[in-house]
Parts: C-alpha cells; structure tokens; sequence
C-alpha cells in the first residue's frame, strides 16, 4: 500500500480534521438517536446550505456564516418541537426545503458562481482543508465532545425521559438548546469532512452500530466515538490510497462496519441459540421436577 | 422536618383542560407530611392529571399548585420530591443500562458538570438494592420485565432520598412478586416518615400502608377519607385478585 501520499501536508490536514469530526459526530449522534431525532441532522445540513451561501454573498468564510444560520434553524427547530404540535412536521419540512432552495438561490446571485463550490460543501472537500480551517475544526470538535461528555448524565436524563428530568430539577429547556446548538455546531464542521448531504450518517451510523450489541448507554456513547474515528481515519487513508473521494469513503466505512457488527451479532446470536439448544439445562440433581411445585409461589 | 407545618402536596382548586374538554373541575388536594394517600378512580376520572399538574407536569388553567408551601412554577428543591411515572420515557433507542436509569434519579442531588460523588453512587447502589435488581443493574432495561421496570423507575425515585414520593399507577400490570417488593420498599419509607401519593387501579398488597384514600370521578373528589370498602365479589376475603385488568373493576371505586 502505498501511503506517501500522507507525507503532504494538506493530506495530514485533511486526516487530522477527520479524526476530530469522527469523535465529536457521533458524541452528540447519541442524544439525538435517544430522542428519537435521528434525521435532525439532515435537515440542518438543509439549512446549512444557506449560511454556506450567505457567506459566499458577503464574501467572508461560509464555515461562520453556516455556523450562525444553522444555529438559528436549530433553535427554532427546537422551539417547535418543544410545542409539540401536530404541525410541527410541516414546520420542519418548510424549514428544510427552504434551506436548500434559499442556499441555492443565495449561491446563484451571488459572484464567482462556481458549481464546484457548491459541490464541495454538498460532498465535502477534505483535501482542500487550510491550516486555518483545521484550527476552526480542532475548536469547534473539542467544544462539542468535552460539553456532551461531560454533561452526559444530564443530557442523557434530558433524552430519556423529558418529564422525569423536568421533575428532578434538571435544566431541560437549556439541555435541549444545548443539544440544538452543538447539533448545529457539529453538522457546520462536519460539512467540510462528508458533505451537507452525508453528515447525518457520522451522527447516527456508529451510533447504530453499538446499538446492535452495547448493553448501556454510555458504552455505546464512547463506543460511537470509537467507531466515528475508525471509520474517519481509514476512509480518508483508503481515499487518499485509492485516489477516491474521502467524505463518501468516510460514510461507507461506517456503513461496512455497522454492516459487519449485523453480521457478527448475528451469528453470535444463531450459535448461542444453538448451544443453549443441544446443552440440556443444568438442572441441579437429575430428578424430574414435581409436578405440583410449579404453581403460585405468592398464594 | 423544620417546615412540617408546609403540605407537601398542595392542590388548590385546580382545573384542567385538554382542548375543550375539562379533565379536572377545581379539585382541592392537601397532602399532609407524613400521610400515605390513595387516589383512586376509573380510568379517565383524572387521578394522572391531578398528580401531573402538582407536579407541575400538567399546567393548571385555574387554580394553584404548591409543592413544600412554594408554588410548583417556582419551586427548586426536587431533590424532596421522586417520582415515578406509569412507565419507562418512550426515548428508548438507544440501550440503557438499569444503573444509568437509576442514576438519572440521583441528578437532583447533583451539581450540573461535576463528576457524582461516592455518596451518590453509594445511594444508587442502596436503591438498586433496595428493590431487588442489584444482580440486573447492568442489563438494559429493555430487557426486564414489566414488574422489573417498574421497580427501576421506584429504584430512580429512591435515589434522589426524597421526602415524597409520587406514584402514578405503580401496581398497574405488576407480577405479585414485584408488588410485594413495591409494598415493602414504601413501608420502609412511610415509617421512615416520608410522604406518600399515589395513584391506583386497585390497592392490592398496598392497601395496609394507606392512611387516606381519594376517590376521583369525571374530575371531581367524591370520598376523602378511610379506604372504601370494596363491594360484591371483591368484598369476600377469600377473593383473590388474579385479574389485575378486569373490566369489571373499572366501575369499583366510581
């Protein structure tokens, strides 16, 4: 395998920055997997498109504008959610469309209209990672996964059982702000690594994954973690091998391993049955169990 | 106890409303320290909202709900109150493990950002102990049972030592041996002087610890005061209640 591709900067940069966004998606992923909002992402990743565009028209970097916009689309995501109305869906779905077709539309009037540009937000473009762009990452991505773990009791109290947290006093409004804003934060970092449209899968595959097998919530937090790095470093060193592009690369490793974890469990699970099956119980002495000890214990 | 004179529970002239429809027509609930009380009724008399909205769960749109003499809207100290509801929250995609669920009871004890401390994983493990899942604490809930679940949301409720306790429904489809359990741990926590609200179908293995009952019907009281006697068959002691859904029994506080 030839890795001296690695050897150039811009090929370190764009590892480095995928390792940061493989930790810091699924970190927030898991509280919004729990909640139910698995798909949330997509939809900032809509309206993303349009901060991406209000920066090109004012000709600053996307990345702050995107940051800004998405935020603001978090929060009133956030705020119609928390109503709970019937409604609320075609709230969401206004929001989304509006965000593609205003970012479009924004792109369009806007100067150096360049359709690789807009492509590389909707797929990402890695290897065209700055130094300054890796700072933004490296802030932002360490921002992210050191509130969600250390907040982690809170927020999972938030995510499980809104009603329980309101009842022990825990902050449930600002938590789910909170969670809105980081949601945001990360789908504007991660835009750059795997693209508007693929982002939700670093939020919610590795999630998934542990899903299959993990037996609590904070292993398969940190087991997420785990596998959002994985599947980030591998994706870009094969991409950068293969001469293929690194943010798809980076969704289908995630993707191969939720899809070897279904395998594994799977026969795991098919064996077990087996054994349980062929092995009789270990009944202490051999002797059949009476026949009239087997009904009401509590009468 | 230098505010015993404070109800704990507090309900003054509450109504509520769902849409047009009024579930709760001005109930006036006082709970006092140290009482174990029974809300009982039908299902749809409105036993779950008047417990919600004195949890402030349910807003009132008249009247006023108070937790510890201060109004629920601006009460803080949760850590005097555990709750717990009819069942698991409906967030369960991801695997829980009992202990997290459990954990979650202790936050109200907890400052927001700092690791628990040995008290408080000391408590949750006293809770988990308390009943009987000491030896499942790692299990994801979605496992357990429905008795089993049920006692993770009370274990929950313990871990936050509160001074009362708030039951929706806590022998609704419940094995015997879990009810039992349940009767246990709340004994303890009446004769530890802890107050005890609760809402029930049928009172079961509960019924010696309750001091109050108040029967509900289409959201208004209609008794307050000794445990009713049940009537027809269920009066009979040697009836015994292998049916804990029957239809019949919907009627039997009404």
């Amino acid at each position: 395998m030839d890795l001296s591709i690695f050897g150039y900067d811009f090929m370190m940069r764009a590892l480095v920055g995928a390792l940061i966004i493989g930790v810091a998606a699924p970190s927030v992923g898991v509280f919004l997997v729990q909640k139910r909002m698995a798909l949330i992402g997509d939809g900032i990743g809509h309206v993303a498109l349009t901060g991406v565009a209000v920066g090109f028209l004012m000709g600053t970097s996307p990345v702050w504008t995107a940051v800004v916009v998405t935020i603001i689309g978090a929060v009133a995501i956030e705020l119609i959610r928390e109503r709970g109305k019937a409604s609320g869906d075609i709230a969401l779905a206004l929001l989304f469309y509006g965000g593609i077709a205003g970012g479009v539309v924004l792109i369009g009037m806007s100067a150096g209209k360049s359709n690789a540009n807009l492509m590389s937000y909707l797929f990402g473009s890695l290897v065209t990672t700055s130094p300054e762009d890796l700072r933004t990452i490296a802030l932002l991505g360490a921002l992210v996964t050191v509130l969600m773990v250390v907040l982690r009791p809170w927020l999972f109290a938030v995510s499980q059982d809104e009603e329980y947290a309101k009842v022990s006093g825990v902050p449930v409004r600002a938590l789910n702000m909170l969670l809105a804003v980081t949601t945001a934060v990360t789908v504007t970092v991660a835009m750059r690594a795997v693209g508007l449209l693929l982002i939700s899968a670093l939020l919610v595959v590795p999630v998934a994954t542990m899903q299959q097998f993990a037996r609590g919530f904070t292993v398969t937090m940190f087991g997420a973690m785990g596998l959002g790095v994985l599947a980030a470093g591998s994706g870009v060193v094969v991409a950068g091998v293969g001469d293929l592009p690194p943010g798809a690369m980076i969704v289908l490793m995630a993707l191969g391993l939720f899809v070897l974890v279904a395998v594994v469990t799977g026969v795991v699970k098919l064996v077990r049955r087996g054994l349980r099956r062929k092995r009789p119980r270990p009944a202490g002495p051999s002797v059949p169990e009476p026949l009239d000890c087997t009904l009401d214990k509590a009468a | 106890m230098d505010k015993s004179f404070e109800p704990p529970v507090a309900v003054r002239h509450g109504v509520v409303h769902f849409g047009d429809r009024a579930v709760l027509h001005g109930v006036d609930l006082r709970v006092e320290a140290g009482q174990a009380v029974a809300l009982l009724g039908a299902n749809g008399s409105g036993k779950s909202t008047l417990i919600k909205s004195a949890l402030g769960l349910v807003r009132l749109s008249e009247g006023t709900a108070s937790l510890f003499g201060t109004p629920v809207r601006r009460f803080r100290k949760w850590h005097r109150v555990g709750y717990v509801p009819q069942r698991l929250g409906a967030g369960s995609g991801v695997p829980a493990s009992v202990r997290e669920v459990v954990a979650a009871g202790r936050l109200s004890r907890r400052t927001i950002g700092l690791p628990a401390r040995k008290r408080d994983k000391a408590v949750i493990e006293a809770a988990l102990e308390a009943v009987g899942l000491a030896d499942r604490a790692k299990d994801p809930v979605g496992t357990l049972s429905g008795g089993q679940q049920q006692r993770t949301l009370i274990a929950r409720a313990l871990a936050a030592q509160p001074e009362l306790l708030v039951l929706d429904e806590p022998t609704a489809g419940v094995d015997a041996a879990s009810q039992e359990a349940l009767a246990a741990v709340l004994a303890d926590r009446v004769a530890d002087g802890a107050t005890v609200l609760l809402v029930a179908h049928e009172l079961g293995p509960l019924a010696p610890l309750i001091d109050r009952a108040v029967v509900l019907s289409h959201g208004e009281i209609v008794h307050d005061g000794p445990v009713p006697e049940p009537a027809g068959v269920h009066a009979d002691p040697g009836h015994v209640h292998v049916h804990p859904h029957a239809k019949e029994e919907e009627r039997l506080w009404t």
